[in-house]
């Protein structure tokens, strides 16, 4: 087997990955660079100065209880959006996994939402939930909640939760379908024959069959939560009432461009690269070496 | 211990198609019962429905005397052994056998005794920690066997257990079969596309083609007495030779016995090389086409002088005009020879022109 490839000229390689080098440092390595230079640097109000301040930034974000706060709140949404997206999906997953008539339609229409931008999903739940103009707010008010998340921290946050949750399930119900198909139907007559009923079938042979998929999703997910629900924060609730939906990444946003701290901001940022990174390296170390059973 | 019995079966898909047009089979107690046939001929779709996979359109099942068209798989007390032998992959060999056991809420101990006796039996006791992906097909195989016997059922079903196993091991394993269903004397149903392993592992045979039975019955007398062409050219490798009897050339040697018949068959190891016509019986002309040599025996492929006019019906059948001649030994006529063939009279099968019905003379 001949692994490398023979090239006339020693240019012509170089000149073959340039396209794909220039984009990934001009939009990646380019931006991460000024984020840590940046990081270091205070700038006052009108940006027309910056001083050198070694660590300052990093070391005042973590004195600020503020700071700790939106850790913990960022890993509770996290959490929260993981498992109930998850699980949700799974169900679907299992039930749209039997062999009915209609499934290429309804597996289609499933798997729909996850073409819908963030944004987008957030203003769809304000419709239905926005205290004065939501649909649903008009019944939940009906049924004696006092719903308000515009004011309640507690709501809001269920709301910021729920919609960014459904937005993933279509993602997490097409890895769960796949991974289901790839499980021989054999092994699910086996079990029925052994005894085992719907339930136990469930627990015992298709979730541990699918925890290689479960493995992936979780990473996938919390990934997800981490970054991807700007759209659907800064939509539906701006990080309000108070502080009560603002997330890491939100935070180095409202920090940064509506407060004017970039050095703070950046600071942010370099945080939440390393905890990217470091959520990648898991996944690679595990995905690639697979969670076998 | 427990006898099956299928009165008049039936499966008819929601879109119309009828893989099972009314099946009548009885299986005694302790008798290991092997379905045959070419594939899509409804045999396995026949067992999912014994196990309770496929549900019943038409008829019933019975089980030990009780009628069990709506009853769940587990509560038949069945074991199925699959084709890909569906293990779980994620359990420990121990565990795959344990499984239905636990199901069912047996006390550990008992578990134990029971698994460990089973890997006794098939040579698992060593591998009983390792998980399916570490063990070889035919330790597969075993496993899928162990998980059947553990649960000691009144009926085995067996879904094409051996096919995908190599030749050797699957003789071996053949024979196994056979020695654990005598010993343990468990009401067996086995399908299989392999005539051979058919007629080696069968109480009963039943030859199914198109969703009906062709021929129940001994082995060895549906292979003496074949009741359709079908079973004449599915049962027996080489297949049985089948001609018109309409020719001149068959015609004038069968005289007047050949009656309403429309088709002879003669089996290939019936026939012998020589110059006489055999008293009452049939003799041909053959131009040597293909030797092959597999050292106990020789077979010659001939092709008849005449035309033939009847077509291959059936899979498995012979092109028309071609005669395989099965002989002892390793000699043989050269390719492009002219021969004589010929068979006594008590060796001819004679069937109706249609080949659904035997015709005994």
């Amino acid at each position: 087997m001949q692994k490398q490839a023979i090239f006339q000229s020693k240019l012509l390689p170089y000149a073959l990955v340039a396209p794909q080098l220039a984009i990934v440092l001009i939009f990646f390595y380019w931006p991460a660079l000024q984020a840590v230079i940046q990081s270091f640097l205070l700038q006052d109000a009108f940006g027309l100065s910056s001083n050198f301040v070694w660590l300052d930034n990093y070391v005042e974000l973590f004195r600020d209880p503020a700071y700790f706060e939106a850790i913990v709140r960022t890993f509770f949404f996290s959490f929260a959006i993981a498992v109930s997206s998850l699980s949700f999906a799974l169900l679907l997953a299992v039930m749209a996994d039997k062999p009915l008539r209609g499934s290429m339609l309804y597996r289609t229409l499933l798997i729909w939402p996850y073409a819908v931008a963030p944004p987008v999903v957030g203003v769809l739940w304000i419709f239905m939930l926005h205290p004065s103009l939501g649909v649903l707010a008009r019944y939940l008010r009906a049924v004696g909640i006092d719903w308000n998340p515009l004011l309640d921290g507690n709501q809001a946050a269920a709301l910021i939760i729920l919609a960014a949750a459904w937005k993933q399930i279509s993602y997490n119900f097409l890895f769960f379908l796949a991974g289901l198909q790839a499980i021989p139907k054999s092994v699910f007559e086996a079990a029925a024959i052994d005894g085992a009923r719907p339930m136990r079938r469930f627990w015992t042979v298709t979730f541990p069959l699918l925890s290689p998929t479960i493995f992936f999703l979780l990473v996938v997910n919390i990934v997800y939560a981490f970054f991807d629900t700007f759209g659907i924060i800064d939509t539906m609730t701006r990080g309000g009432p108070g502080t009560s939906t603002v997330t890491l990444v939100y935070k180095v946003y409202s920090d940064g461009l509506l407060g004017g701290n970039l050095g703070s901001s950046a600071a942010q940022s370099v945080i939440l690269m390393v905890m990217v990174i470091v959520l990648t390296g898991i996944q690679f170390r595990f995905v690639e070496r697979k969670v076998t059973y | 211990m427990a006898n099956v019995t299928l009165r008049n079966v039936r499966k008819t898909y929601t879109g119309g198609f009828e893989a099972i047009k009314g099946v009548n089979v009885d299986v005694g107690d302790g008798q290991f019962c092997v379905l045959v046939g070419p594939s899509g001929c409804g045999k396995s779709t026949l067992l999912r429905m014994v196990a309770g996979l496929e549900t019943v359109t038409g008829g019933e099942i019975d089980i030990g005397g009780r009628v069990v068209n709506q009853v769940e798989p587990a509560d038949r007390d069945i074991a199925m052994v699959f084709q890909n032998y569906a293990l779980y992959p994620h359990m420990s060999v121990f565990n795959n056998m344990a499984y239905g056991l636990r199901n069912r809420g047996m006390k550990e101990a008992e578990v134990k005794t029971r698994v460990e006796e089973a890997a006794r039996v098939l040579e698992l006791a060593p591998m009983l920690e390792r998980k399916p992906r570490q063990l070889s097909g035919g330790q597969r195989q075993r496993v899928a066997m162990g998980r059947a016997i553990v649960r000691q059922p009144k009926v085995f079903l067996f879904d094409e257990p051996l096919s995908n196993l190599d030749a050797k091991l699957r003789i071996a394993m053949r024979v196994e079969i056979r020695k654990l269903q005598r010993r343990l004397n468990t009401t067996s149903i086995y399908v299989t596309h392999d005539q051979l392993e058919a007629m080696t592992l069968a109480d009963i045979l039943v030859v199914m083609n198109g969703g009906q039975v062709e021929q129940i019955g001994n082995p060895l007398a549906i292979y003496e007495k074949p009741a359709t062409t079908f079973v004449a050219s599915f049962i027996g490798a080489p297949p049985m030779n089948l001609m018109s009897t309409r020719t001149e050339e068959i015609k004038s040697q069968l005289g007047g016995s050949a009656g309403d018949a429309g088709i002879l068959g003669i089996r290939p190891e019936d026939f012998v090389i020589t110059d006489q016509t055999p008293a009452g019986g049939v003799a041909l002309p053959l131009t040597v086409e293909a030797i092959e040599r597999v050292g106990a025996e020789t077979f010659i492929y001939g092709s008849r002088a005449q035309d033939e006019q009847r077509v291959a019906a059936t899979p498995g059948e012979l092109p028309p005009g071609e005669v395989i001649v099965r002989i002892p030994g390793t000699e043989a006529p050269a390719i492009g020879q002219k021969i004589r063939v010929g068979a006594i009279r008590s060796k001819l099968h004679l069937f109706s022109g249609d080949g659904r019905s035997r015709i005994e003379a």
